[in-house]
Formats: structure tokens, sequence, C-alpha cells
């Protein structure tokens, strides 16, 4: 124990701590035997807290409610569509984007480990790694949607996509009510996280304040 | 290998708890965890593939016990002993005695940084024409590799729909050993619910995995 240990994680302090005491040896095990430099760690966790997260999902959907042709190729060619937008265009080869409508919800989930669409997205949250997403979003999603507070129509078909490859999907929300008019940017602010996972919706302009 | 790690159709783990605003990190060792296996990857020690492989095979009270950071953390130890990069005596001294085992690409750098953010390429040119088309109906080999697979169990020995076909690919199961990239068709395979939770399964649901043409057979 350090003393300073203000961490607030669900496990309890000793076995953090060995945590922490781990993982500290073993970065100076790998510093030492020159395997990587420390600075470029720093940089890399730098990199995923500024320059990935679901504002960069938010600003595909905002564009594909505005835009008809570039829904059209989204949906046709997710990892091409996006790679026309500059500022997301760490997607890699394998992106998918899957439509919500009102005859179907899609939902993503990775039941092998944690595959997420991170270049859209972020790093996914614990839940979205946790067991008890991972083993019932297959077997009874409106269960899970009902965890979120989320309930669907019953007739609404429901298309949970398994990431058990390196294919990545993206959930194309529909657009709220009352947006006429709204700018891409205004309309990123409505976009969720868990609406581009599945397991919500977006914010209506009501609730945004 | 048929893990605790392949949750698909599992019960008992309870509810799903979102936490409301979450950090990116719940501690800093887990962004050191994150970024060292990262580095490590890209600096040639293992693929992808492997990495998930070792945190399959942590034991399964070590599996369900850990966070998901400290599971990256045991796997990694564990993968960098075995592959001779380090011995298990120097993390418990924490300093390296012996001698550095040369990596693929050299030492991760500042330099490096900006290549990991981009994602991997795992497209390859197909080694022969494709099996299968959308619309052609398949059955989930009841196939039980000891080693990685991507093929859940719980659609083993299920019929489902070819729904897509996204060319050929790295085959996870062949590259986690280090056997090759061997690459393989790879598409989407829709199941209807009840095919495979049975008849009292919810009627509007339909699941779909990724799967590897080794996994299919025609149906």
């Amino acid at each position: 124990m350090t003393g300073h240990d203000h961490d607030h994680h669900d496990h309890d302090h000793s076995e953090l701590s060995e945590t922490e005491l781990r993982v500290r040896a073993l970065e100076t095990v790998l510093t030492e035997k020159g395997y990587v430099d420390p600075a470029a760690l720093d940089a890399i966790i730098q990199a995923y807290e500024t320059k990935i997260g679901p504002h960069n999902g938010a600003q595909v959907v905002a564009k594909a409610w505005s835009d008809p042709a570039f829904k059209r190729s989204l949906l046709d060619d997710a990892t091409k569509a996006v790679s026309t937008l500059g500022h997301v265009s760490r997607v890699g080869d394998h992106l998918v984007a899957v439509e919500n409508t009102p005859q179907r919800h899609n939902m993503v989930v990775c039941t092998l480990c944690s595959c997420y669409p991170w270049e859209m997205l972020g790093l996914p949250p614990v839940w979205y790694k946790a067991a008890p997403y991972r083993s019932r979003a297959v077997k009874d999603p409106r269960g899970v949607l009902a965890d979120f507070g989320v309930s669907l129509p019953k007739d609404t078909e429901i298309r949970v996509w398994d990431s058990t490859a390196e294919t990545r999907f993206l959930v194309l929300p529909m657009r709220p009510e009352g947006t006429d008019g709204w700018s891409e940017q205004q309309l990123a602010e409505l976009v969720t996280r868990d609406s581009m996972i599945g397991t919500g919706f977006p914010k209506t302009p009501d609730a945004q304040s | 290998m048929n893990g605790v790690h392949d949750m698909g159709g599992m019960d008992g783990f309870g509810k799903v708890e979102p936490e409301l605003n979450e950090p990116m990190f719940h501690a800093e060792w887990e962004a050191r965890v994150l970024a060292m296996v990262r580095a490590m990857g890209a600096a040639g020690a293992f693929n992808i593939d492997t990495s998930r492989f070792y945190r399959e095979m942590l034991p399964p009270h070590v599996y369900l016990s850990s966070s998901y950071y400290r599971k990256w953390l045991l796997g990694l130890e564990d993968l960098l002993i075995d592959k001779g990069y380090m011995a298990a005596s120097e993390v418990a001294a924490g300093h390296a005695v012996e001698t550095a085992k040369p990596l693929k690409h050299g030492k991760f750098g500042l330099d490096d940084v900006e290549r990991i953010m981009v994602r991997g390429k795992f497209g390859r040119p197909a080694p022969a024409p494709a099996k299968f088309k959308p619309g052609d109906h398949v059955r989930a080999k009841n196939i039980h590799p000891a080693t990685h697979t991507r093929l859940p169990r719980y659609v083993r020995g299920h019929v489902g729909v070819i729904e897509r076909d996204h060319g050929c690919q790295v085959f996870p199961d062949s590259a986690a050993t280090e056997s090759g990239e061997n690459p393989q068709w790879l598409y989407t395979v829709v199941f209807d619910g009840a095919e495979l939770w049975g008849p009292d399964a919810d009627p509007t649901v339909k699941i779909s995995i990724d799967a590897f043409e080794p996994y299919l057979e025609a149906a």
C-alpha cells in the first residue's frame, strides 16, 4: 500500500495495490530491456484520451442524417464513406454501419471478448466488456435493453450483431423528430454513445439543454 | 478453446450496470497496461489473436474475477514470458536481468505512436474462390478446437443464412498459434432466435456472427 490510493475501483485496496506494483514492475522490465520508450507509452495514452471518442461516431451519424447521398454510401461501404471525412480516417478496413428503422433495431455485442469500433466510439465502457452484457445480449436482448431503461414495440425486429471477427459495427440510429433544419453540428449533439451501440436512443430536442 | 470467455447465452451473471459519466480509465495503471499491450504488439512481440488467446487461457476463476485491464496485464505477462521476451523472475524482481530478445519491428518509440492509432488491415488476397454466397443456408460446424477460435459455442451445429461476404481475411485460429495468416473467406451469418435458443425464444430476435469459411458447411 502506498497510502495514496484514492481510487474508487470496485476491487479491494490490497488487490489494486498488488496490481499497481505489478504494472510498475512490468513497465520497468520492458523499459530496461529496451522494448519500449516510456514517453511513447505516455503518448499512446494521450492519443486515446484526446483523439478517439464517441464524438467521431456522432459526426458520422449527424452527416448521415443530413446528407442522403452520404447515408447511402455509409450503408453501402462504411469504411469508404468514413474515409472521405478527414478527421475520422483511422477506421481501418472493416467498418459496417447498420440502420435502425421503425421495423428494425440493431444492437452490437462481442460475446468472445470486447471488440468495439474504437475509432468511432472510443474505448468501450466497462459494461460492454463485462459478463452480464456479453452473455445476455444474444439470448435476451429485450431484457438487456430493459436494464438500460429502453423498451421497443413488441413487433420490432431486433438484430444482434456479435462482433466475432475484425468487422466493427456502428449503429445508425433514427433521427429524432423535431430536428428539421438542424445543422450537422446541432444534430451531432443529440447522438449518444449508447445509441450507436444500440442500447439507447439519441437525445430528443426537448431533453437537450 | 471452450473457455469461460465464450459467454454468449450463459445465465447467472446478473443485470447490466451502466456507470453514469464513466471515466476512460478507473485507475492510472489501466492506461499503462493498455499502452504496453499496444506498444509490444506493434513492436512485433505478438499479433492481436495471440494476445486474445492468452487472455482466454487465464484460469476460469481468474478470468471471471479479474477486471478487464487486470486480464490484459496477466495475459501480457504470460505471453511475454512464454515467448521469451522476459523471465517471470524479472517481473518479480522489478528489473531486467536477462538479455533482451530482439523485437521484429524494434523498440517502440515516439515515432511509432501515430501508426498504432490507425486500425490494422486484416483483408488479404483470396487464395481460392468463395464457397458460399449471400442467401446460402449454412450450418456452423460442430467443432471444438482446443486452441483459439472465433466460432462461439452458442451457434455450433445450428443453421443460418449467409447475409454478407467480407472477402478474405487473416484466420484468427491460425494467427493465434503463430501458424501463419492462412487467409479465409469471412461471412456474416444470420440465425433466427428460435434456431439458437429453442421454441420459447423471442420471435422478433435475429443474431448474426461473422464466420470464417472453415467454420461453415452447406445446409
